[in-house]
């Protein structure tokens, strides 16, 4: 479905992405993991129009993406979330979400100068579909409210919702649980393996890796703008390259860990409910 | 009915002037509505007043096609500029209509043969009625609720408050912009072929950055979050000066005061739906919320 070749990027002198290649196939929910400033946002940037990329190729369903405007991608049926959230704060809920069904709605000047019967028609089954697409997130109840007195969870779960709206083919979401405590991440995971069994594909971008874990049926790691590894979860659990990635060498640990106490991602314990219980052996390993 | 002849015959030039404030207002409300600032509405009313007043006076053809006439040519003039304009945002679109309206200004100024120059036009028939006014008012705030209710006006929001996101929900944005600028030049455009044969003379001065200003002191004062704000702001903006003009030489001291004061404690102008939404939930909630949020609605 989504396809990238040999993809770069390079803001100046410093390379961002370098030679990516990755296949979204149709269907399932693929996850894209990599530490902080591996890329990952970047690359999403690219897929869906904000960024132009300095080399290789972008193909959605056999049509090229590079040079298109983020709205064209949008309607070709590729849709997405953000990291640090961009709902429409002064709007409510369900305007927020009418606004994803921008381009489904099909009346002109005329249409809804005069309000005529296909705007109304129109009009009143873009709201009914906003607020089936606001009870996935359950957020139906508070439609009518204004977005910007939401919580942070909710924002996100509405943005989730705004991006169904424009009725994608592929969801794109960056990093969905971000700021989320574990009960809401919890509810978010059902919500979007809901979301994948209805038909979407989904890639997701998240730090939180019994998230990625529990939910993605394949995962690619990327770090330092490539991929490095690319696999079933287990694989990738047990990928030296992708522990090293995130937990640094056996050599220089000992001293890291003394100087700056990092914090080191739990890939330990298993994930409520969803997926494959999740115990990995990086104990052993240190 | 003697009063109101008296009265009329007194203050018929400000009541019409309000009406043509208030189309010039509701012109910046609609690019101020799609997150643009830009305060080139005066030179778009400038080049509507000119175009209006040439086509009655050197043409001979009825005052409706004038107006016509006058809404198209600045509606033209903007898709021009629009493209390569509204690449720009914030102050730096700001700046980049500034200039725009300077270059309108010098060019009525330069261009004796048609506009007269530095004398202007004079002589322009007086054939704005006051149902005219009220008929292009009417009309204009028709078309705008409308826009509001549907899809282009949503799209004008979610361009106002993130553009990024407006893109990426499948929103042109740049096609969607180019709207609201041309649309906002036209009802300029439309003004000024009113307020042309309003006054029976037009001069490049008039078109200038002091009236700019003006424009977007209506629409900020009175509040950009719904359609009454640009007129009450251009009602205020009207007869604040009248209603002082007892004060003499501190008229503009106080009338600059007002608006510090109203600017200082309603910084999101007089009308704000918000505000309005807030007061009337500190009643009891429950049933009355669906019909207020359909009343917010609206606006």
């Amino acid at each position: 479905m989504l396809e990238l070749r040999q993809l770069s990027k390079n803001f100046g002198g410093l390379k961002v992405l370098e030679g990516i290649d990755l296949v979204v196939p149709d269907g399932g929910i693929h996850g894209l993991i990599g530490p902080n400033g591996a890329g990952k946002t970047t690359l999403f940037n690219i897929i869906t129009g904000l960024y132009e990329p300095s080399g290789g190729s972008v193909t959605f369903d056999g049509q090229s993406l590079v040079g298109r405007r983020p709205h064209r991608i949008t309607r070709l049926g590729l849709a997405r979330t953000f990291q640090n959230i961009r709902v429409f704060k002064e709007m409510t809920l369900l305007e927020n979400v009418v606004v994803g069904m921008h381009r489904h709605l099909d009346y002109g000047a005329a249409g809804w100068l005069f309000a005529t019967k296909n705007y109304r028609a129109q009009e009143k089954r873009a709201r009914e579909r906003a607020l089936e697409l606001l009870s996935w997130v359950k957020l139906d109840h508070q439609a009518h409210d204004l977005a910007d007195n939401l919580s942070y969870g909710n924002q996100r779960k509405l943005e989730l919702a705004r991006a169904l709206a424009t009725e994608p083919k592929l969801l794109l979401l960056d990093e969905p649980v971000a700021g989320m405590n574990s009960v809401e991440k919890t509810e978010l995971m059902r919500e979007i393996d809901a979301i994948a069994a209805r038909g979407y594909t989904v890639l997701l971008i998240e730090h939180d890796m019994r998230f990625v874990m529990g939910l993605c049926s394949r995962i690619g790691v990327l770090n330092f703008g490539r991929i490095i590894a690319d696999g079933a979860p287990d694989a990738i659990r047990n990928d030296p390259r992708v522990i090293e990635a995130y937990l640094g060498r056996d050599e220089d640990e000992d001293d890291l860990t003394r100087e700056h106490p990092v914090h080191l991602p739990d890939l330990s314990g298993d994930f409520p409910a969803l997926g494959s219980p999740t115990t990995l052996d990086i104990e052993a390993r240190r | 009915m003697d009063w109101f002849n008296n009265f009329w015959s007194v203050y018929s030039n400000v009541v019409l002037t309000l009406g043509i404030n208030g189309l010039l207002a509701l012109s910046i409300w609609l690019t101020l509505a799609c997150g643009m600032l830009s305060i080139g509405n005066a030179a778009f009313m400038g080049v509507g007043a000119y175009t209006a007043a040439l086509v009655t006076m050197n043409l001979g053809w009825p005052f409706p096609i004038a107006l016509l006439f006058g809404m198209v040519s600045p509606a033209v003039l903007a898709f021009i500029i629009g493209k390569p304009v509204l690449r720009l945002s914030g102050i730096y679109l700001a700046m980049a209509t500034l200039g725009f309206g300077e270059v309108v200004r010098i060019t009525l100024l330069n261009w004796d043969s048609l506009t007269g120059g530095a004398l202007g036009l004079n002589g322009i028939p007086q054939l704005t009625e006051w149902w005219h006014v009220l008929i292009a008012l009417v009309a204009t705030l028709l078309v705008l609720w409308r826009l509001r209710r549907s899809k282009v006006g949503r799209a004008f929001e979610a361009i106002k408050e993130d553009d990024t996101a407006a893109g990426l929900m499948g929103v042109d944005v740049a096609n969607t912009k180019l709207l609201a600028f041309v649309l906002g030049a036209a009802i300029a455009g439309l003004a000024g072929g009113l307020d042309a044969h309003l006054t029976f003379f037009i001069g490049p001065q008039e078109f200038g950055f002091d009236r700019g200003v003006d424009i977007l002191t209506m629409a900020i004062l009175g509040g950009i979050g719904g359609l009454p704000g640009p007129i009450i702001g251009a009602a205020i903006l009207t007869l604040l000066p009248e209603v002082l003009r007892s004060l003499r030489d501190f008229r503009l001291v106080v009338n600059g005061l007002i608006l510090v004061v109203i600017v200082l404690f309603l910084p999101k102008g007089i009308w704000d739906p918000q505000r309005v939404r807030t007061w009337l939930r500190m009643k009891p909630r429950g049933s009355r919320r669906s019909t207020l949020v359909a009343k917010t609605d609206l606006h």
